[in-house]
């Protein structure tokens, strides 16, 4: 492995996210300050407590994974389609340097990028609602794969996509939809019966609730399946991209 | 060090679609030589740079660089090229010297501004190290694109058509930044359709076409080959047609009788009976007056515009 490369990469990336401070920094705190707002203030204070927490401060871990999600699958993958689109990927194609390395470099910048915004809202958060976390350990474990898990997959969906339009459809139709839904906002115990069984089958229920417990030491399944669930969903990313880059899949014809 | 630094052997690459951008291609490169890559557009010269520089995978047969596979020592062969792509494609809004530093990082060099400077000051850049690349002119963001190529201090540099869309000043200044290169001991690839390009600049000249590669060969014996030349001879009084005395050589009448031209090749010099020297003889037995005459011999254009017409 050559670090020069991978240093060339994230540097680049990171001047990027420099140059679009206002779009990659400052608009996620604005949006999540709205949500304590609407949510925390306006609805949390006709909500009595969840699990023996205020609304207000239950919300948080679910708002942070929400931006977390969204902001590293958009890094990720606008971090790949711009050369791809602009053409400048040749060089990266053309470069002495491995797949490992080239994902390391975008993924790394992106992920780094998703977990300051974590910290930054988190510290935004503090401002609203009294914190205490109780797991800061794993706090900053969950903080740190579901960032790299999902800029990794923002990585694949800036390879796979041929559009600005295909760009924005895996975030908008899924990744936005499967977090609302993913408890983000409430309790899964708030659920019916039924609808308790279908969320299940939502990864980011698994995410979401483990990072909450690691704040509250409470949880809607258990730590062992959040964690499972994250190693999962990394390992088939991580295996995706290998895939791509032995097929040459939409880089290399 | 007389081993080709470029050694293709049977390269064949057909695409998902089933087109047959170059079939069993064979050629080396040598060490230090300007190689120019002539063909029509779609001919396959960027496709077989790109496989090289490993931006198309091959469907068979096997390209090396300095001895190593680009395939299964791919990092090593990598390391000694530098590419300047054909369109200008560029991060818009980095700053030349940022975008020259990255590509460096790139291709694994430890960074060293001294090295970047030198480049940047060849190409005429340094003014303009600290502008975003959207605020240069389109000759300067092609010099971008070279000094990116440059920055990691490359063994072959592939150009491919370095000058499209250049203006003509800019293409002598670009031909010797070139020049400098090779001076250097760097071995230059370029393509073009400019065949003043290829006859000014390079050493040798692969011409390919439909994926084959129909022909390589130093330009000057090129030239001399297939060069052909012609005798333009201003008569004093207008023929209706060729004297039956003069039917051995290859003559044409053109501007209504009052021209006459002889077409003939390197061959025909040698051999004394179809020499100029035998023609003017023949003609002064006809007795044709000849008011004045010129030679031209033909250019590379000439020889690639007939070369193409053959085989296609």
């Amino acid at each position: 492995m050559n670090l020069y490369p991978v240093r060339a990469i994230y540097m680049a990336e990171i001047a990027r996210v420099r140059r679009t401070l206002l779009q990659s920094i400052v608009s996620p705190v604005i949006s999540t300050s709205l949500y304590f707002v609407v949510f925390g203030a306006a609805i949390g204070s006709r909500i009595s407590e969840v699990d023996g927490i205020s609304y207000g401060a239950f919300i948080v871990p679910g708002l942070i994974m929400l931006m977390l999600l969204t902001q590293s699958v958009s890094n990720a993958s606008f971090g790949i389609f711009f050369p791809k689109f602009s053409g400048s990927i040749y060089e990266l194609l053309s470069a002495p340097i491995s797949y490992l390395e080239i994902v390391i470099g975008y993924v790394g910048a992106a992920a780094s990028k998703s977990i300051l915004l974590g910290l930054i809202i988190l510290a935004t958060a503090s401002l609203f609602v009294p914190l205490h976390i109780e797991h800061p350990f794993w706090m900053l474990l969950f903080l740190v794969l579901t960032a790299v898990t999902f800029s990794m997959l923002g990585f694949i969906i800036g390879i796979w996509a041929d559009g600005f339009e295909k760009l924005q459809l895996v975030p908008l139709l899924i990744i936005t939809p499967l977090t609302f839904l993913g408890g983000s906002f409430y309790s899964i115990d708030m659920l019916p019966p039924f609808w308790q069984g279908v969320t299940l089958f939502n990864p980011v229920v698994y995410l979401v609730s483990g990072f909450r417990w690691s704040f509250y030491g409470i949880s809607d399944v258990s730590i062992g399946a959040s964690v499972a669930m994250i190693a999962l969903f990394l390992a088939v990313c991580l295996a995706t991209i290998a895939w791509i880059f032995s097929t040459g899949y939409r880089l290399k014809p | 060090m007389n081993d080709p630094i470029i050694r293709i052997n049977g390269l064949t690459k057909t695409y998902d679609g089933g087109f047959e951008a170059l079939k069993r291609v064979d050629l080396d490169i040598q060490r230090g030589e300007i190689f120019a890559l002539l063909g029509p557009n779609g001919a396959g010269k960027t496709t077989l740079i790109s496989v090289i520089c490993g931006l198309v995978s091959p469907s068979a047969g096997t390209v090396s660089v300095a001895g190593h596979d680009i395939i299964s020592e791919y990092r090593a062969a990598r390391a000694h090229i530098g590419l300047v792509p054909q369109e200008l494609t560029n991060e818009a809004f980095e700053t030349v010297w940022n975008t020259v530093s990255f590509s460096r990082g790139l291709f694994g060099k430890p960074p060293d501004p001294a090295h970047i400077e030198k480049v940047l000051r060849a190409l005429t850049l340094w003014d303009k190290r600290n502008n975003r690349l959207m605020t240069l002119s389109g000759g300067m963001k092609r010099r971008v694109l070279i000094a990116k190529a440059l920055s990691h201090e490359p063994r072959v540099l592939f150009l491919d058509e370095p000058t499209a869309g250049v203006d003509v000043a800019l293409r002598r200044e670009m031909w010797d930044v070139v020049r400098r290169l090779r001076e250097d001991g760097v071995t230059i690839i370029l393509t073009t359709h400019y065949i003043e390009e290829a006859e000014e600049m390079a050493d040798r000249i692969g011409v390919i076409n439909y994926g084959k590669l129909v022909l390589v060969e130093e330009k000057t014996a090129l030239i001399q080959k297939l060069g052909r030349k012609q005798l333009t001879l201003q008569l004093h009084t207008p023929l209706a047609q060729v004297p039956e005395g003069l039917a051995p050589f290859d003559l044409a009448l053109a501007d209504e009788g009052s021209t006459l031209v002889y077409t003939y090749d390197a061959a025909a010099r040698e051999e004394g009976e179809h020499g100029i020297a035998a023609l003017l003889s023949a003609l002064k037995t006809a007795n044709i007056r000849i008011k004045d005459l010129h030679t031209r011999q033909s250019s590379l254009e000439d020889i690639f515009v007939d070369l193409i017409k053959e085989r296609a």
